[in-house]
């Protein structure tokens, strides 16, 4: 159960920190406006995520504990939100992916047996519908827009490409997580998620790149040399002064 | 403040014998409080004046999401990340009211961020000093804050509807953001010995920059009285020095920290405090863009509008197409 | 400039039973954009149950220099406000 909330606290605090290092350098105030709010979002639900986490470990770690005081080999993300911003379709394109699967996981989750994960996701799955309402209609005009919005939202989907396939894998913790009902299995989203992406990237005049590789890691701890640096950047406070409170 | 030199038409406030019929009525709107709006006559030199004013203030918002924005990634807690970015979101918002504050008076914003970004307008000096520590963000909310609210609630009453408007919405939402300066601040204050060094170093390099804010004394701020007579400022630069002085230094010493002025001496007669003058040479260095990050500043933002031409332009795209199909 | 997109107003609805009011403008490329911007940019703070967006050129608006013959005629029309008439007390509230 701590590894599974991991998994979901993970995923929204590196996401969150990644989406706000676009604060103060996004393309228009509008949207600079519109990122923050998706980052605040995002933390928010770290909190509320990694909170549980600390409870049901029962060690006396709480979400800040868990954000600022592990390695990198102990987070539990998905390889895809750890994705540095590059340019901003890249950005576009990671929200996007991860928002589709995010959304119908919570929405999955709000049934869940367990009631403290279901009152988070309850919570967090009507954020998570208009992040993806906003990054929907982003990727549709963008790639539906000049020839070089196309082009580059074309490239930032292959380049993501890679990482969507982690979403749906199972393992022996998602299958428990599954018999005990506290969460439906990753592999149950797949078809929902490819027909969702389908209908999109047509709108937005995208194709869906053939291969199937998947590269694998996230969710068992083995990373990309980006979240080191990330992590890095994020815990030095808390690393360098570890007998201050802040 | 945050439109610290603001170029008026150089002349003189006209007498009422010198003004024309218009320009009397006009003025008469003004003294008796009524707001100007956008499509009212005015003076061409009320419009220029206030364009200026208006897109500096504007400009200084945006830029000044920069150094804060600086410690967004490294922030100490989830809680602290949080509040500082909802704080540096809100200064993004407030440059975009500005903005169309501004743009009620025939400009657009694509002109003044163009010259903002050649170089061309200005903005607070005081976003030019770098953030280099922790403390530095408690510092820049208490100070600059601070020191900025005592001039926008007085603007709150400024003559041109849309900027008063503008300014009553900033006010309301930035009434947090001094707050969580302190608040850091006394964490720090009252943490470590390195988290209390941290706090007085900060206090130290921010002071004088926040007394800058103000702007050159009254006495050689050459182009204040038309502003004051136009009530497009509503309050001189010593007034609002004065004002600042006078309501921080208790709080440095609730602290516990030094006053960073060795002389500053409460008057008791007066209830004012004294305080030593800021080194003006250096103001007037940063004005002209000789400040410790003025560079930087100009190149973050050139990065993220250059950078972000192809996303605007693609939306307009689509939104061409889509409009052509409609038609 | 040509990159520079519409400005649309932004209207409001605070509460349920209140009126759209005007709060604001933005830029946005189009109609939709436009809502999800005025989101993102005017309701921080939990201000809005709704929102309408307009496009600026699209408004438009009585002139300054007619204000006299627009609005001064109504000024003297004193019998249409209830005040104006006196009730006697006995009468109760009417």
């Amino acid at each position: 159960m701590f590894e599974f909330l991991l998994r979901m606290g993970d995923n929204t605090l590196v996401l969150g920190h990644r989406v706000s290092e676009w604060c103060g350098h996004a393309p228009v105030l509008e949207e600079d406006i519109a990122l923050a709010n998706i980052a605040l979002d995002l933390i928010g639900q770290t909190r509320l995520w990694l909170g549980l986490a600390g409870e049901v470990e029962g060690q006396g770690r709480d979400a800040d504990a868990l954000a600022f005081r592990r390695d990198a080999w102990d987070f539990r993300n998905l390889l895809l939100v750890e994705r540095p911003n590059r340019d901003f379709g890249h950005t576009l394109m990671r929200q996007f992916l991860f928002d589709l699967w995010h959304l119908d996981r919570l929405a999955d989750l709000c049934r869940s047996a367990d009631e403290r994960v279901a009152g988070i996701a309850k919570k967090c799955v009507k954020e998570a519908d208009y992040h993806l309402e906003r990054s929907k209609d982003l990727i549709i005009r963008l790639g539906d827009g000049t020839d070089e919005s196309h082009a580059r939202m074309q490239a930032a989907l292959e380049a993501l490409w890679p990482y969507v396939g982690e979403m749906f894998t199972d393992d022996a913790l998602d299958m428990e997580m599954a018999d005990k009902g506290i969460a439906p299995l990753p592999s149950a989203q797949r078809a929902r998620f490819g027909a969702a992406l389908n209908g999109v990237l047509s709108q937005a005049m995208l194709t869906r790149p053939e291969s199937d590789f998947a590269r694998q890691g996230g969710r068992t701890g083995t990373h990309s040399e980006d979240l080191g640096h990330m992590l890095a950047t994020m815990q030095f406070l808390q690393r360098a002064y570890p007998d201050a409170r802040w | 403040m945050y439109a610290q030199e603001v170029k008026s038409t150089g002349r003189g406030v006209k007498t009422p014998e010198e003004m024309s019929a218009q320009e009397r009525a006009f003025q008469a709107r003004i003294d008796a409080g009524e707001k100007i709006e956008p499509k009212d006559w005015m003076p061409e030199g009320y419009r220029k004046t206030l364009i200026r004013q208006i897109s500096q203030h504007a400009h200084s918002e945006v830029v000044g999401q920069l150094p804060e924005g600086n410690w967004i990634t490294r922030a100490p807690t989830l809680e602290r990340k949080a509040i500082l970015l909802a704080k540096v979101q809100d200064e993004a918002g407030h440059g975009l009211y500005l903005y169309s504050a501004a743009e009620t008076l025939g400009v657009s914003r694509e002109e003044l961020i163009t010259d903002l970004l050649a170089g061309r307008a200005k903005y607070s000096s005081i976003f030019n000093y770098p953030t280099l520590t922790w403390a530095d963000i408690g510092a820049v909310g208490w100070l600059v804050d601070g020191a900025a609210i005592v001039n926008q609630v007085a603007l709150q009453r400024t003559s041109y509807g849309p900027y008063s408007r503008a300014m009553i919405r900033i006010c309301k939402e930035e009434s947090f953001h001094a707050r969580q300066g302190f608040d850091i601040m006394m964490k720090m204050a009252n943490g470590t010995a390195a988290q209390k060094a941290m706090a007085q170093d900060a206090l130290n390099r921010l002071w004088w920059p926040a007394l800058m804010m103000f702007g050159p004394p009254d006495a050689e701020s050459v182009h204040s009285a038309q502003s004051m007579a136009w009530k497009i400022k509503v309050m001189t630069n010593d007034e609002g020095r004065q004002k600042f002085v006078d309501q921080t230094i208790p709080q440095i010493e609730y602290l516990g920290l030094e006053v960073p002025d060795c002389a500053a001496r409460l008057n008791p007669e007066t209830g004012h405090y004294s305080f030593t003058d800021p080194d003006w040479s250096e103001f007037f260095a940063v004005l002209k863009g000789n400040g410790p990050c003025n560079a930087d500043r100009m190149r973050a933002r050139n990065k993220a509008h250059d950078e972000g031409a192809w996303f605007r332009e693609g939306l307009l795209a689509h939104a061409e197409k889509h409009q052509q199909a409609a038609e | 400039m040509a990159s520079d997109w519409p400005l649309w107003e932004i209207f409001i609805r605070g509460q349920y039973g209140l009126s759209h009011r005007h709060v604001g403008s933005l830029h946005a490329p189009d109609a939709e954009m436009a809502m999800l911007n005025a989101r993102d940019v005017y309701t921080r703070r939990n201000e809005g149950v709704s929102i309408w967006v307009v496009k600026s050129a699209d408004i438009t608006a009585s002139a300054p220099s007619r204000k006299g013959p627009m609005f001064d005629p109504s000024n003297d029309k004193t019998y249409r406000h209830p005040t104006f008439f006196d009730i006697p007390d006995d009468v109760g509230s009417m």
